[in-house]
């Protein structure tokens, strides 16, 4: 199997958000992997090796970013993790929405011809839950958001994919080529059964660290690099953030004592009890 | 685009009503439609579509519904088109709906088809095509301004108040599937959760435990409270990844976004992804032994102390109270 998996630097959500004016200081911002990304590149990975033969690989990985050239940092770490070749496609990162990030990645499948998209479900900074399905649409492929495992079915042919859903857990087959966006627990250890690993193998939980053999491997691995004018050209942002400000604080609370004293205060001051 | 400055609304149905969780985007619609000078259209897909359109026309706006083999369950391969074309045919200016598993998972596909900007999780209305909305897990107010003729947006339910029916019915009209293809997705299965209790997105207290419950069974105390005060139970990530409760209990960024009168969060430090879930509560109580928890800087009121200390206390002293209240 053929993976396209997408991959997006963000501020480290850990790290406090500073202001500067009506705006961000991202100075001194410590960029990191979008979490759900990272552990889209570990849902490949374990897609894509037999886990109960030495993790022998089978099949490919290539991770693509649209970023300034800084986040071939991240890539690396990918590469490092495991994944086979990663593009870099140069963009700034502050000048692009959902669609033309969509865009260039309907671009990369056209020319990469994946079996699969994976991509995180949501970007830790944007949070717009879009490009996933924006790609589908675009590509008119099935999709299947919000992943929670994933079992290879059909000779490698379709997928079964586990999704949490507000009225339970819905299992959702999609034939191959898909999109696929992946949610917490595909990290879980017995998340993804790719048919040729034991179905009893239990993976360590979250995703891999590299190894100094894959970090040392990794400065091998070729890095493609593109530029999003050359996949998009002529595109203009169809969604502007036009301003941002600090959301309302909390007013600070009050400790209490004890809980007697609690149930009173949320009975006469807060009147919730 | 000829637009009409209509306002077509994906609402969800249980039964013959309409979820709770479409509530609020109906009161999103309505000021969105007067914003672009239109009409509203409340839109339900799927089998009891046309039992729940009664329900639904309660709310004053104009009632579409489309059934038919194919469309038993919310697939964005087939919702999508549907919703897509009935935006062309009544010339909507605005697609909107919850911002519910569903939702977020069907609309960014319409705004595929068509050629739409869109605006996620929107928490106000600033505007005809300007909104608020969270990012960076709550961190930051963005207004972002849609550029498109058509704008394509998903509600953030507890960001809106829910709408109450008005006097007059809305006119219900029956419209075709068409063809359906379901570019090879298939549903397979549904393990639907059930419990007793009130939705989390939909309860006015809630209790949440976290890692510090260290085992399932620790989480029975909170529960006693739960029920003792008519809420609703929620957890942390590390609580339900952990395996100790269910994993549809999270509270958080990738959980459930809540806004409850009360929220009592016991044995949770506080982080971002937790607090982007909860913050907007109207209050909120924090029971942790560790003085320097995060949590404390969102708490309206803090206790210091043990979950084993703390609980069996406060589950008699609401029982008094309760008591004392008949
Ligand atoms: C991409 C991403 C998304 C995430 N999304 C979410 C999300 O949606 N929701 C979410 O909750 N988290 C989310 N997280 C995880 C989040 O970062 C935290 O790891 C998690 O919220 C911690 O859960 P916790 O507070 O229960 O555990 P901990 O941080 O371990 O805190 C346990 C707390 O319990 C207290 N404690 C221990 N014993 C006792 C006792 N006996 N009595 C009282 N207090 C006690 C401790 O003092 C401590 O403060 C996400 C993380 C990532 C990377
Ligand atoms: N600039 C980017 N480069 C690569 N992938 C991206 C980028 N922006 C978004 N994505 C991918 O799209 C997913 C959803 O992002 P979003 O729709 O912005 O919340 C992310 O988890 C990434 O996999």
């Amino acid at each position: 199997m053929k993976i396209l998996v997408t991959l997006k630097r963000v501020p480290d959500p850990e790290q406090k958000v500073k202001w500067k004016g009506n705006a961000l200081d991202l100075s001194g911002t410590n960029w990191v992997p979008n979490q759900f990304d990272e552990y889209a590149v570990e849902t490949a990975l374990r897609l894509t090796e037999n886990a109960s033969a030495g993790n022998a690989r089978d099949g490919e990985v290539v991770v693509a970013t649209i970023g300034p050239k800084d986040v071939s940092q991240q890539l690396r770490s990918a590469l490092a993790m495991g994944a086979d070749r990663a593009i870099l496609v140069d963009g700034s990162d502050d000048n692009l929405d959902a669609e033309l990030v969509a865009r260039a990645v309907v671009k990369l499948v056209e020319q990469e011809k994946p079996d699969l998209v994976l991509m995180g479900k949501l970007a830790a900074d944007s949070e717009d839950n879009q490009v996933g399905q924006l790609v589908a649409g675009y590509l008119n492929w099935p999709q299947a958001t919000f992943a929670a495992g994933i079992a290879v079915v059909d000779d490698g042919k379709a997928l079964h994919v586990i999704r949490e859903v507000d009225s339970g857990v819905e299992i959702k087959r999609v034939a191959l080529p898909a999109v696929v966006t992946v949610d917490l627990r595909i990290i879980a250890p017995q998340a993804i059964k790719n048919g040729k690993t034991a179905a009893t193998h239990a993976y360590a939980d979250g995703p891999r660290y590299a190894s100094l053999k894959g970090i040392m491997a990794a400065k091998k691995k070729p890095i493609a690099e593109t530029t999003l004018a050359a996949l998009v050209p002529g595109s203009a942002l169809r969604v502007k953030t036009v301003a941002i400000e600090a959301p309302p604080s909390r007013k600070a609370g009050v400790k209490v004592g004890s809980v007697e004293e609690l149930v009173q205060k949320l009975h006469n001051e807060a009147k919730v009890l | 685009m000829e637009t009409s400055g209509t306002v077509l609304l994906l609402v969800e149905h249980v039964g013959d009503h309409l979820r709770t969780a479409s509530l609020p985007a109906i009161t999103f619609g309505r000021e969105a439609a007067a914003r672009h000078g239109g009409g509203l259209i409340l839109l339900l897909i799927g089998p009891g579509a046309s039992a729940a359109a009664a329900d639904a026309a309660t709310y004053g706006a104009q009632v579409l519904t489309v059934e038919g083999p194919g469309l038993e369950h919310p697939l964005a391969e087939t919702w999508a088109p549907i919703i897509a074309r009935i935006a062309r045919e009544q010339g909507a200016s605005v697609v909107a709906a919850t911002a519910t598993s569903t939702g977020k998972d069907v609309l960014p596909r319409v705004a595929a088809l068509l050629d739409a900007g869109m605006a996620s999780d929107v928490t106000g209305i600033a505007g005809p095509r300007t909104f608020q909305r969270p990012m960076q897990a709550g961190n930051i107010i963005a207004r972002i301004e849609v550029a498109t003729a058509i704008v394509v947006a998903s509600v953030r339910q507890t960001a809106f108040p829910p709408a109450h029916p008005v006097g007059a019915a809305g006119a219900i009209t029956a419209v075709a599937a068409g063809p359906i293809d379901p570019r090879g997705a298939a549903f397979v299965s549904l393990s639907a959760s059930d419990s007793a209790r009130p939705e989390l997105t939909d309860a006015k207290i809630i209790v949440s435990g976290g890692r510090g419950m260290r085992e399932g069974k620790n989480f029975k105390i909170l529960e006693e409270l739960t029920d003792l005060l008519g809420g609703a139970i929620g957890a942390s990530r590390a609580a339900t990844d952990a395996g100790l409760v269910p994993s549809d209990w999270q509270v958080g960024q990738t959980g459930k976004v809540v806004a409850p009168e009360l929220y009592i969060a016991v044995a949770i430090s506080g982080a971002i992804q937790h607090l982007a879930g909860m913050k907007g509560s109207k209050v909120i109580v924090a029971i942790n032994k560790d003085p320097e928890a995060p949590i404390f800087q969102v708490a309206d009121y803090g206790l210091v102390t043990t979950w084993e200390v703390a609980l069996p206390t406060l589950i008699a002293e609401v029982k008094k109270l309760k008591a004392a209240q008949l």
